[in-house]
């Protein structure tokens, strides 16, 4: 493999990344049942990823479950051990660093999760809740209480609700405490777990808007997991496109999107419906056979060729070899950004 | 085990009175409300806190109005049946019984309570620590519990009794009873933080650097508060019948004073000839058990929060 | 086509080709708070072979609706009104007769295909008995038919397959398997309830697919309902927005979707992101959140979020007048306000911060 693949796109910024992985590894055991617990296996999570962050940019990281974008994000915080790899934050590695020594880290790398009622104490008022990261980081003391203030405000809440508790807040109003709790550090990095998710239509987009405005008055760096190709469009910079723990594609949003070249990438991109009658009945649909793999046990070679329609229709047996044999790297062929195809040939879809 | 969900937790106090109730339009009921609401609709729950309440001033304030006290007394007459003056009757040595039913009771009851809160206290941070940390911990603590089951308490009573000579004090019955009845407590506590420590409220705790310490404290037992004031409940009527049984071998508590059990002890061969020696207090051990029983049951099904809206 | 006068959903007199006709239905759940009127007053007719697509987000009677057409809610609701299926009424019809029409003439397809297969038959086996349970046919016969139901909904090695447990399929194969017993008697309605929420979006489009191969199997007309704007798009006729338990909006899918006349509808597209536009591009939330079912105001229940309230609003709430193309109709005082060219963002305002209004919120039971 080549070192730190995913060279900076021609217009990324051109400062050095904030946040930046490189070869990243998880592995989860599996265990077998009873006293002895044995280990039977293992659960490719995530294998090799290298990712970068700017400043000020939103990088998404995209894919269906199981394909390890959540696990590669709690990596980069460092929420969980890595099997292999290093994370960089504003150059340091974060990886070896032990729970104090992440304790400061962690005021510049927050996180934002997908469930706010699960990522929500519902014993906690709003007020403790969001400012509990200013106790434990120990900032609360001065003017903890107006920091609290601020940031209801800056979410578009009020003053007044923060002695009410979780559960008399709807979700759009509840992932906006989430969103306040993450930011009462004044975090640089700001990692968005699938942040829309579990919100109606008309009330993700108030917190889509929110994101928005939040990262040009604070300055923040995202890095946004989504299985939701409309709202990674809508807010990232750069994308990277996860299959069964490893990144096939990635590229700026407009390449991406423009000109997919890996045949996952294109799968994807037409399998979202557009709210759209005439366009979507018009669509060229790229529709993929069958399921994921079972991640104990990965295809090998390319780990897509099992489920690819190029594989399957417009290859001859010779070229299938390649895919069965080799495990593609993720460099451009030609098609302007990375993708790890072998056959990467870029189409416009949409 | 799982009949108790304690996922969702209780509201904490201060729910109830909610700051601004005018500027909600639809009624919005907390938590804490919505349990109440739900534990005052148990009515047999409700009928059970009443005499509860009855069982606690007859045996707290009682004592201090009552001519009488358990003790043997030179100017109550010995063996007789209840009159008004002795609504229970006396003992042949000369206690008035209805004096000795409040002190009883109370005893009990302080038994009862002591062993309750210690267990509750061990059982919940043990089973907290060991569900939060999980894995080899988990398999330790959890082993240790094994062991301490199958040491059959009154074995381990007698020992300690039959050490301390002279006579057993409730507190005595209290730390022993309790420092080996937190085990249930534990395993319940640590079955319910093992799903609870998954949710994405304790990550977003760690993920702010918070320590072990403080995610198991302020975010993992608060949670599981469903759970423990329900277990405690059941201790509590639990611990009244071991230590009657306790007293009525022996073990417990030694006269002069006196508890529920050894009460009953004293009055094994009365049934038939002297009932009101014998039928008071077993009448109060059956009363408190049930009661505290009901409460509990109550409690969980309020705290429940499966349980429907919709009134059936 | 009959023409549907305006302010009823009701036509003249029974047409042949409706096979599916609701009628005023309204639902109520008693709950502590009160009653909660899921559904309130919702008509509309199903065509043979015609698939309408029900939109709407949480809590705004979308899935209650069906339930009470196919017999399936809690004996504690209360239904109103009527809904009838190729002329036989469901509503009130005992369970018994309930179920000879259930599976013959109208078939489920919810959320999650684990509620709908028991884990201890085979596939070939839970097949098989849907079709038994409504026909005469010998079990090698069923067998074989199941076989060829597993072939059109598009699971590969359909005779291998016939043999597996529900477990030892994915949820995109699953979903197929429930969609095979749907079709298993070639019903007349089909009713989907958001058939592809749980699935990943290339197994969607699976599943999307294997709808689109039962319907043209069996000729059944379908009810499509979910909160995914894009899956009706592509895939219905027509299209119903449900909104506090009404319908606010019915009209073909090209005239809803580019000539909205209710501001709801408008703003639900703006609020939208797409695929095929980028970052420049501005969403319009809608403020604040759907009014309680238990204590709804009266008047239009969109006019406290709504950008075009007025007085008249709030006072009386609005029919589904018959607004401009082909049976399309609008529940909105002001919907000839609303011309082709109106823009979400002529509307809505684009801002993100107290986007909701506050207390307003009821969890749905």
């Amino acid at each position: 493999m080549t070192a730190p693949d995913a060279p900076p796109p021609p217009d990324a910024p051109g400062t050095e990344p904030i946040l930046s992985a490189s070869h990243l590894v998880k592995h989860f055991p599996v265990r077998s049942k009873g006293l002895l617990r044995r280990q039977t296996g293992e659960v490719h999570a995530v294998c090799d990823v290298s990712l970068e962050v700017h400043p000020g940019e939103t990088l998404g990281i995209v894919g269906e479950s199981g394909c390890g974008k959540s696990t590669t994000a709690r990596l980069l915080l460092n929420l969980i051990p890595v099997t292999s790899g290093e994370v960089h934050f504003e150059g340091r590695e974060l990886t070896a660093l032990s729970r104090k020594e992440m304790r400061p880290i962690r005021r510049d790398l927050q996180i934002v999760f997908q469930d706010p009622f699960a990522s929500l104490d519902s014993r906690m008022t709003v007020f403790n809740l969001i400012s509990e990261p200013l106790r434990i980081q120990g900032g609360f003391k001065d003017g903890g209480r107006t920091r609290v203030r601020e940031l209801l405000d800056l979410v578009g809440l009020k003053a007044e609700h923060g002695n009410r508790y979780p559960h008399e807040f709807s979700g759009g109003q509840r992932q906006r405490i989430g969103i306040a709790r993450a930011l009462a550090l004044d975090p640089k990095v700001l990692v968005l777990d699938e942040p829309v998710s579990a919100l109606d239509v008309s009330i993700q987009a108030g917190v889509i808007n929110l994101l928005e405005d939040l990262q040009s008055e604070l300055d923040l760096s995202y890095v946004l997991v989504s299985h939701d190709l409309s709202v990674v469009r809508h807010l990232v910079d750069r994308v990277a496109v996860m299959y069964l723990g490893r990144i096939v594609e990635t590229g700026t949003a407009e390449q991406l999107f423009g000109s997919p070249a890996h045949p996952y990438t294109q799968a994807l991109i037409t399998a979202i419906p557009l709210p759209d009658p005439q366009k979507e009945r018009a669509r060229e649909r790229i529709t993929l056979k069958g399921d994921v793999p079972n991640p104990i046990d990965p295809p090998s070679g390319c780990r897509f060729r099992t489920r690819c329609p190029t594989f399957e229709e417009k290859l001859t047996d010779g070229e299938r070899q390649a895919c069965i044999d080799d495990d593609p790297e993720l460099i451009d062929r030609g098609q302007g950004h990375p993708a790890a195809c072998h056959y990467a040939d870029a189409r416009q879809l949409v | 085990m799982s009949e108790i969900d304690a996922t969702r937790p209780a509201e904490p106090p201060g729910a109830s009175g909610q700051p601004d109730a005018e500027a909600i339009t639809t009624e919005e009921r907390g938590q804490f409300k919505t349990v109440v609401v739900r534990f005052l609709r148990h009515r047999l729950a409700m009928i059970s806190l009443f005499v509860f309440l009855l069982i606690l001033a007859f045996a707290f304030l009682g004592p201090l109005v009552w001519p009488y006290d358990h003790t043997i007394q030179r100017d109550v007459p010995a063996s007789i049946s209840p009159t008004w003056e002795h609504p229970f009757g006396t003992t042949s040595a000369g206690n008035d019984v209805f004096a000795q039913v409040m002190r009883g009771t109370q005893q009990s009851l302080k038994v009862a309570f002591t062993v309750a809160a210690i267990a509750t206290t061990i059982g919940a941070i043990y089973g907290a620590v060991a569900g939060y940390f999980g894995g080899r911990v988990d398999d330790i603590l959890m082993r240790i519990v094994d062991v301490i089951l199958v040491i059959p308490l009154l074995v381990l009573v007698a020992a300690i009794a039959g050490a301390t000579r002279g006579g057993t004090s409730w507190y005595t019955i209290a730390l022993i009873i309790g420092f080996f009845g937190w085990t249930s407590l534990s395993r319940l506590v640590r079955s319910v933080v093992l799903s609870l420590r998954e949710q994405e409220f304790v990550e977003a705790a760690r993920a702010m650097g918070a320590s072990d310490i403080r995610i198991i404290f302020a975010h993992l037992l608060p949670n599981t508060a469903g759970v423990i004031i329900v277990a405690a409940t059941l201790l509590i009527a639990t611990t009244i019948l071991a230590e009657a049984g306790l007293s009525f071998l022996g073990l417990g508590i030694q006269a002069p004073d006196t508890s529920l059990g050894l009460l009953i002890e004293n009055a094994r061969s009365a049934p038939f000839t002297r009932p009101w020696l014998f039928y008071p207090p077993g009448f109060f051990i059956i009363a408190i058990a049930l009661t505290v029983n009901f409460i509990g049951d109550g409690l969980r099904d309020a705290l429940d929060p499966r349980q429907t809206l919709v009134r059936r | 086509m009959s023409s549907v006068p305006p302010d009823a959903g009701r036509p003249p007199q029974r047409d042949p080709d409706v096979v599916l006709e609701v009628d005023e239905l309204s639902v109520a759940f008693p709950t502590e708070d009160g009653l909660v009127h899921a559904v309130r007053g919702v008509s509309y007719q199903l065509r043979r072979g015609e698939v309408l697509g029900i939109v709407g987000e949480s809590g705004s009677g979308k899935s209650v609706t069906s339930l009470a057409v196919m017999g399936l809610l809690p004996s504690s609701a209360r239904v109103t009104g009527s809904a009838r299926i190729v002329g036989e009424e469901m509503v009130g019809l005992k369970d018994v007769a309930i179920s000879r029409i259930r599976g013959e003439r109208v078939a489920m397809i919810f959320q999650d295909p684990l509620t709908s297969l028991t884990p201890v038959h085979t596939i070939g086996r839970q097949i098989g008995e849907a079709i038994r349970a409504h026909r005469k046919v010998s079990k090698s016969v069923a067998r074989d038919r199941s076989i060829e139901l597993l072939e059109t909904v598009g699971i590969p090695n359909p005779q291998q397959r016939v043999d597996n447990y529900p477990h030892e399929l994915s949820g995109g194969m699953r979903q197929r398997v429930v969609v095979a017993i749907a079709m298993a008697n070639e019903p007349d309605v089909i009713i989907a309830d958001e058939p592809t929420t749980a699935l990943d979006v290339t197994v969607q489009a699976q599943v999307l697919d294997a709808l689109r191969s039962a319907r043209e199997a069996t000729g059944a007309a379908m009810i499509l309902i979910t909160h995914d704007l894009g899956v009706v798009a592509g895939q219905v006729d027509r299209v119903g927005v449900m909104y506090a338990g009404r319908l606010v909006e019915l009209g073909a899918v090209d005239d809803v979707f580019y000539r909205p006349r209710m501001p709801y509808t408008l703003g639900l597209l703006g609020s939208l992101p797409r695929v095929d536009e980028d970052r420049g591009h501005r969403l319009t939330p809608i403020v604040g959140t759907p009014p309680s079912m238990v204590n709804l105001p009266t008047g239009c229940p969109f006019a406290p979020r709504c950008p075009m309230m007025e007085s008249r609003c709030l006072e009386e709430e609005p029919a589904l007048f018959a607004a401009s193309g082909i049976e399309h109709h609008a529940a909105c005082h002001f919907h000839d306000r609303l011309t082709d060219d109106t823009a979400p963002t002529d509307l809505f305002d684009t801002a993100a911060a107290d986007s909701e209004l506050t207390g307003e919120y009821e969890e749905q039971p």
